[in-house]
């Protein structure tokens, strides 16, 4: 089993949770480091309960793993709700002054801190948040050099006296840990490596950016709202307009007209505002301008629980929009590929002239990953496909000079092409004239819907746009089957949960019960006779997702009569755990069950 | 253009000519419409190709498939939000959004203030029949109290929409009215906003000759009094406006209730948009720029 360590912090929202997360993430990212966060929150922003998990170790982390190694809780609350979850050999940290400890199992080290001994907290208010980080570092082995310098930075604006007075708290706590303590067994080792640590949102706006993107826009909605912040914080030195809009229906169809002019236009937000795009994406489809719009998922239906996550939006992504028509749907398997997907589904967009969708959810969005800075690539190759800008070859606008642009020299933008791709010339390019429509049109674009009504032209123009897909199935490689092809079990799971079932899978076969992994990335085009032939030789199979019904399940035998031996399913608003998992296929190994829940034992 | 060849084609009305002819119903005031709008580019000189007409749905929404300029024809109310993002990813384009009152003030009502709040640049034209007409005959956000419909078959209940008053409060900086039955004034108030830099709002009176016999042009052509016939009346003044909008009755004002140019147009007020139009940037985000921000997340 590889070495990992996972610090959990709690307390009530607006307490100071994140910070104590952020330094602790980078003084183990410059460790050489991977990392994991995790933040169980709730949609208050004042009181409540929010506990962050950050979980690192040598060798790469994909999820939050299975135990706490250390609690710092900022509160009673915390003390109460999570110290029993604590097991031997961990420790917790906390405020003596104003926590009283509960019963802890054996082997727990209780690490009271006199806080106001230690440190003036009429000055600090935070103070008991620096001294444990302070206390903490010293039982994970590591030199207060490094604490040090995140401090400076984190306080360089502050002026020296802030730096000062903050270095100096940290130091206590560090001493007072070094006299009282006991240091975990293990210290953190350092690696080699560098680690860029970025959210999923992040990701997804870097990933746009380096793909060209050149209009943003979006209606704040968690847990998508980080695409935005990126964006807009970031759009001069990128140069992307970014726009916040009244409502999502403005968001999707403002998309598509910057789209429409010739630009990579994209927007992101969650199951409530996706609902509200999906008459726009049927227009996306019909005109055939491309869009990637990124649904973030969270537990719906309706308003839901907008801080918790699900992957519950498969069957709305898949029916969006009334009539058939070529799109791609994509979930990302983990926060480094956020950023890569996006410049891989424009170029597809571009190239089929349809909607691509983005099925992310909460626990990528906001969650937090270590990523190697060479997977952050900003020279993506960008292909446009059949483009035509309103630019000559020397970059400058074609205009001839003439007023009269009347004849098109026969350009029909819904041209018949056995690809089913037609050059699509954007308006301002002289001599392409043309009116494009959500009506039914012909292939210069004049509608068949009112007078011209004909079934024989509709036939073929329905025909044209839907051999795209065949196209599209070409250029989307099928999934892989990751482990022993002759495994006991095989684990199927789609998008996010790609770390935590590879980690189940490890367990497993650590445990003798040799499991294998197909995670699907490409929900549209799925490749259903690709993955029947992989499931093939499969012993036991079990679906594994996160959501009531088993969409994922329930597409795959739709597409191919294929259906799993057992599903696992988690619904609860919290992400899998590995143990969960691990559970689960023991149980239904045994014949216990064919669908298993996993309890969540964390109470956030 | 130094270089380039001169060819001083002149614009003529028949080059605005669209691949197929109006279907509207013989006598729709939507003709007078899309007249004066060719008349207009015409007189204004404006690159056909540079010109990119945007609907929603309805009669009046067709208008696009009827001239020879670009075109979209969109969703049923979302012709601005789509013209928006069109005019942000290339401001030289001359945007000219159509369509009708139950697109523009029912279910396009939301767009229609924002669009007006960003002073988006362009020219939205709405042909008022205070009816829905391809729906074939229901009560529109215009309908007069006690107009019978087929929606509202024992009149309607509801208290229209004053288009011009909305227009004023939602901050648009160009607003005007006018009616398909003077093509000649039509024609100028349809220059005057494309001309202006902003967002442009004209409301104008295009009778449905089949399903609104309340509202015909023998009960606007008497009604109709010219603003600028009035010499006391200054349109860069907004109260005076808002007083004038409320007006109707026996005399219902037409013609530029009131223009401001010292708003600057949303796409003059983004820096990123300052160098050229968004379509003719290089899409890839420099490499120092991409370096700097992986750092910061280091």
């Amino acid at each position: 089993m590889k070495q990992t360590f996972a610090v959990a912090i709690g307390g009530a929202a607006g307490q100071g949770v994140a910070t104590p997360g952020d330094i602790f993430a980078k003084i183990f990212s410059r460790r050489g480091l991977s990392l994991n966060a995790y933040n169980a929150y709730q949609s208050i922003i004042r009181g409540g309960h929010t506990l962050l998990t950050i979980r690192t170790g040598p060798e790469p982390v994909t999820n939050m793993g299975d135990r706490i190694d250390l609690l710092i809780p900022l509160n009673q609350d915390t003390m109460d709700r999570h110290l029993k979850l604590l097991t031997s050999g961990a420790a917790c940290i906390y405020n003596a002054d104003t926590i009283k400890a509960g019963a802890a199992a054996d082997g727990v080290q209780l690490c009271p801190l006199p806080v106001s001994e230690l440190a003036d907290i009429t000055r600090n208010k935070v103070a008991q948040n620096t001294l444990a980080i302070g206390a903490g570092l010293h039982m994970m082995g590591i030199a207060f050099a490094a604490l040090e310098e995140v401090l400076r930075e984190q306080f360089k604006k502050k002026g020296d006296a802030v730096v000062a007075e903050n270095v100096g708290v940290a130091r206590a706590g560090y001493d007072y840990a070094a006299a009282h303590f006991t240091a975990f067994p293990n210290p953190l080792p350092k690696t080699e490596k560098r680690y860029a640590v970025l959210s999923g949102n992040i990701a997804m706006a870097m990933g746009g950016a380096a793909a060209g993107v050149k209009f943003y826009c979006a209606y704040p909605m968690s847990p998508s709202t980080g695409v935005l912040h990126w964006m807009a914080t970031h759009a001069r030195k990128a140069g992307i307009m970014v726009r916040q809009v009244e409502d999502e229906i403005g968001v999707i169809n403002m998309t598509i007209g910057a789209a429409h002019a010739g630009v990579r236009s994209m927007c992101a937000t969650s199951g409530g505002g996706f609902a509200l795009m999906s008459e726009g994406l049927g227009m996306s489809a019909m005109i055939e301008t491309p869009v990637v719009v990124i649904d973030c998922q969270r537990a719906g239906p309706s308003t839901g629980v907008p801080t918790k996550t699900e992957q519950g939006d498969l069957w709305q992504m898949l029916g969006a929009a009334f009539g058939d028509y070529p799109r791609l749907i994509a979930a990302p398997l983990d926060i480094a590929d956020c950023f890569k997907l996006i410049p891989e589904m424009f170029n597809l967009v571009d190239r089929f002239q349809c909607p691509g969708l983005v099925l992310c959810d909460l626990l990528l969005s906001e969650g937090r990953l270590g990523v190697d800075p060479k997977d952050l690539d900003f020279s993506p190759v960008i292909d446009r496909g059949e483009l035509i800008l309103p630019l000559d070859g020397n970059g400058a606008n074609g205009n001839d000079g003439s007023a009269a642009m009347a004849t098109n020299g026969g350009y029909k933008r819904y041209k018949f092409t056995e690809s089913g791709i037609s050059p699509r010339a954007v308006p301002g390019v002289p001599g392409h004239i043309h009116t494009v429509a959500t009506d039914e049109h012909m292939e210069d674009g004049v509608l068949i819907s009112d007078e011209f009504t004909n079934p024989i032209k509709r036939r073929a123009m329905m025909e044209k746009r839907m051999r795209k897909v065949t196209g599209i199935e070409a250029a989307v490689p099928p999934s892989m089957l990751r482990g022993p092809r002759d495994a006991e079990v095989t684990l199927i799971g789609w998008g996010s949960t790609k770390g935590v079932i590879e980690e189940a899978c490890e367990q497993l076969n650590d445990k003798g019960i040799s499991a294998n992994q197909l995670q699907i990335r490409w929900l549209v085009p799925l490749h259903g006779e690709a993955i029947l032939d992989l499931l093939k030789g499969a012993r036991h199979t079990i679906i594994v997702e996160n959501n009531y019904s088993g969409q994922f399940a329930r597409y795959l035998r739709s597409e191919t009569s294929f259906v799993p031996d057992g599903n696992i399913r988690k619904y609860d608003g919290e992400p899998f755990m590995p143990h969960h998992i691990v559970e689960a296929v023991k149980e239904q190994l045994a014949g216990k069950t064919k669908l298993s829940v996993p309890v969540h034992e964390i109470m956030v | 253009m130094a270089t380039s060849v001169q060819r001083a084609t002149q614009l003529t009305l028949a080059d605005l000519k669209g691949r197929v002819d109006p279907d509207w119903c013989p006598g729709c005031g939507d003709f007078g419409v899309l007249a004066a709008i060719q008349k207009a580019l015409v007189e204004l000189q404006i690159p056909n190709n540079n010109v990119v007409a945007i609907s929603g749905i309805g009669c009046s929404s067709n208008l696009p498939g009827f001239i020879n300029t670009y075109g979209m024809h969109t969703l049923h109310g979302r012709a601005l939000a789509v013209a928006t993002g069109l005019k942000l990813a290339n401001h030289e384009l001359t945007v000219l959004v159509t369509g009708g009152d139950g697109d523009g003030f029912g279910i396009g009502g939301n767009h229609f203030i924002h669009t007006m709040r960003r002073n988006v640049d362009l020219l939205y034209i709405v042909m008022d029949n205070q009816i829905y007409g391809l729906t074939t005959g229901q009560t529109s956000p215009t309908s007069r109290v006690g107009m019978k419909t087929k929606s509202m078959p024992f009149g309607n209940i509801e208290a229209p929409v004053n288009p011009i008053s909305l227009a004023l409060a939602a901050g648009a900086t160009f607003v005007a009215r006018g009616f398909s039955g003077d093509q000649k004034h039509l024609t100028e108030l349809i220059k005057q906003g494309i001309v202006h830099k902003g967002f442009s709002f004209l409301d104008v009176f295009s009778p449905c000759v089949t399903y609104n016999h309340d509202n015909t042009y023998q009960w606007f052509r008497p009604r109709m009094k010219k603003l600028e016939d009035d010499s006391a009346y200054d349109a860069s003044d907004w109260t005076m406006a808002m007083e004038k909008s409320l007006l109707w009755g026996e005399e219902i004002p037409i013609g530029k209730f009131f223009e401001r140019t010292d708003v600057p147009a949303l796409h003059a007020a983004e820096p990123v948009l300052n160098e050229s139009p968004l379509v003719q940037q290089d899409p890839r985000v420099p490499s120092d720029v991409a370096r700097g921000f992986i750092e910061e997340l280091m």
